[in-house]
């Protein structure tokens, strides 16, 4: 060990040069948001004025209130189907075409975010032509087009979560007296609540502050934060955007803290459970 | 309570065992019952009866079809040929839920989200019984079972026997008339297992259930149960009370499977109703045994057979024997001291290595060591003839 320093000045400054690199930014932001000066880069002493600005600019509480709207529908719509596919894949053994379906709720991950929002634009219009819904383009189409981003989100974090499962905990529960839909209800969703709870925020925090797929589909007087904050930076940067940024990542972090304690609180209970398996 | 079948050994008072009385109805009947997974045979053709109040045991190594079988009782499984009574009920079509049977798990499957009390609790919660009977009867079960000051506590707080407790009280909550147990001792150390095998058969007893143990543990199958059924590749190859199994095997598998043995090869060269003598290429002398085997088997005079010997069956001297069968000589090869006993293996003139276990009575007395010359002899009674 004491000629295998493990704390070499060189780790240190790269550790160090890591982190500035993902954090200077967001952390100059947050300076910024309690600066006194209307010019953004110029410091003119410490206030809060610009969120008491924000909380009167109408047109930004709006987009809050829908992206938040948005977010919490398509957080749980997205749980639920995202539920049933996994529980679907890991469940129903060897069917044809069960790796193709694997495949395929797993493709919105990694498809770039302007095909689909295209192809979610093309099929609204369609839809709206032939059968007149959805009705325009607005709250119902984005609440959709988030769904069908965020759904293989859930989808995947089932899926590890029951692949890991002991289906004897449901046999038990079924020899005892319970029925298929009592044994689900009573044994294996409590069981897995914490994958769905890291489920749900992820959804949550993806249908926040989504752009792009929301730009495709959405229409006027539809606009959420995200864009609302996108054409207002492209007019120059206000202050109170700072503000409101600050406020969102306050948010987000809370979210992704949140679900990562669930995360390890389920991590840690399987680890038990496996543990009573094995001693 | 009043379980009517006890093994035998045990209550001397008792003349007849159920399965030995023809006019008994099993409880559980097994009839030509096969399991296939795909192509893969997992059970194969097994009829079996089981009869109210006994502890049998399927015993048989991993893989043999012993836990498929136990999980067709419990309705995980449906046969793919052959059928299934219990009570006289035919249990085709018939889902866990609703048959009148419980199971305890190997890995005791107790819900990872629930107290003990909830977890002893839930059979009777799903028969929607009042909250006051789940309280009392819980509490009484869990008297039953000693484990009344840890009724709040979750799963994962409760030591491995604690547990295995908790899952047997979960299982007998609902009062079964049959109890599906999977490797119940499995997962519990030595010290533990022995304890709490004498608290399962005493439980079985007290309460009159009906026991079927799944096991690859031979010990634990002989201390439990009335009756064993080992399994190989699928078959049921013998069914017979622990003491049978053990002297007795009806072939070679399960003599080799129960305990150590020592097994020769030979053939038959004379076989009259009280004895029988087995000519062997490994042995100088021939081997009587003084039990005639054509009238429970069909081998006949000239038939290729094993002899099977137990270790301590064989007594091992410095001197000759008088006698002209029945013994060999050869040289110690090995001797591994067990504290209990000691085994002692011996390499005879034909090169085969015998297997020799001798109590250690005396604590000074050490007189055979390695590569000394024995003499090997054993009574005509202790052989049996086994079937290949």
């Amino acid at each position: 060990m004491s000629t295998y320093n493990q704390r070499s000045w060189f780790r240190i400054t790269a550790l160090a040069f890591g982190f500035a690199f993902l954090y200077v930014p967001i952390l100059s932001l947050m300076v910024y948001s309690f600066n006194k000066s209307r010019l953004v880069t110029v410091w003119g002493g410490f206030s809060t004025e610009w969120y008491g600005k924000l909380f009167e600019n109408e047109q930004i509480l709006q987009a809050a209130w829908l992206s938040l709207r948005i977010a919490t529908i398509n957080a749980t719509v997205a749980t639920i189907l995202g539920t049933c596919a996994g529980i679907a894949l890991v469940r129903f053994g060897k069917f044809r075409g069960r790796n193709l379906l694997s495949i395929m709720t797993t493709a919105p991950l990694i498809m770039p975010e302007v095909i689909t929002g295209l192809s979610l634009l093309l099929l609204f219009v369609a839809l709206e032509q032939l059968v007149g819904w959805p009705e325009g383009r607005g709250m119902t189409t984005i609440t959709i087009a988030h769904i069908t981003l965020t759904m293989s989100y859930v989808t995947v974090i089932v899926q590890s979560r029951l692949a890991s499962f002991d289906v004897s905990l449901e046999e038990a529960a079924m020899d005892l007296g319970a029925r298929p839909a009592k044994v689900f209800f009573l044994i294996t969703l409590p069981i897995i609540a914490p994958a769905l709870l890291s489920g749900w925020l992820l959804a949550l925090t993806i249908s926040l502050d989504d752009l792009v797929i929301t730009s495709f589909v959405a229409g006027p007087g539809s606009s959420t934060l995200p864009m609302v904050i996108f054409s207002k930076v492209r007019l120059g940067v206000s202050p109170d955007i700072n503000a409101l940024a600050t406020i969102m990542i306050g948010l987000v972090a809370l979210c992704v803290i949140v679900a990562g304690i669930a995360m390890a609180r389920q991590q840690r209970i399987h680890q038990r459970e496996l543990q009573l398996v094995n001693t | 309570m009043n379980a009517p079948v006890v093994q035998s050994d045990l209550n001397p008072n008792r003349k007849v065992n159920v399965w030995e009385d023809p006019a008994a109805t099993p409880y559980v009947r097994i009839e030509g019952v096969s399991k296939y997974f795909d192509k893969f045979v997992a059970v194969d053709n097994v009829s079996l009866n089981i009869y109210r109040g006994e502890l049998f045991c399927l015993l048989g190594g991993s893989g043999c079809g012993k836990t498929t079988l136990l999980r067709m009782l419990a309705g995980f499984e449906s046969p793919t040929m052959g059928k299934i009574f219990i009570d006289g009920i035919d249990m085709h079509g018939i889902a866990p839920y609703a048959r009148p049977v419980n199971m305890m798990f190997q890995s005791y499957a107790l819900f990872p989200h629930m107290t003990v009390e909830q977890n002893v609790g839930f059979g009777l919660k799903m028969e929607h019984r009042a909250a006051s009977e789940i309280a009392d009867r819980v509490a009484a079960m869990l008297k039953l079972v000693k484990l009344e000051q840890f009724t709040k506590r979750k799963p994962h707080q409760l030591s491995g026997g604690q547990r295995q407790r908790v899952a047997l009280a979960r299982a007998l909550i609902k009062q079964p008339k049959l109890l599906l147990l999977d490797e119940p001792l499995g997962a519990l150390d030595k010290k533990l297992r022995e304890h709490t095998q004498f608290e399962l058969v005493n439980l079985q007893e007290q309460l009159g259930v009906t026991f079927v143990v799944v096991t690859h543990d031979q010990e634990e199958a002989m201390t439990l149960s009335s009756r064993i059924g080992v399994m190989d590749h699928g078959r049921i190859v013998q069914i017979d009370i622990p003491k049978n199994i053990y002297e007795f095997p009806n072939n070679k598998f399960v003599a080799e499977f129960i305990g150590s043995v020592n097994l020769f090869a030979g053939s038959l060269v004379e076989d009259e109703s009280d004895h029988v003598r087995i000519a062997c290429d490994e042995l100088e002398r021939t081997l009587l045994v003084d039990h005639g085997i054509s009238v429970v088997s069909n081998i006949q005079v000239g038939a290729q057979v094993w002899a099977a010997l137990r270790p301590e069956k064989i007594h091992m001297t410095l001197d000759q024997p008088t006698t002209t069968e029945n013994w060999t000589q050869g040289v110690v090869q090995d001797v591994a001291y067990m504290g209990d006993s000691s085994v002692y293996l011996i390499r005879i003139a034909s090169g085969k290595v015998l297997r020799v276990t001798r109590l250690n009575v005396s604590r000074h007395a050490h007189p055979v060591t390695w590569n000394q010359n024995v003499y090997l002899h054993w009574d005509s009674s202790s052989l049996v003839v086994v079937s290949a």
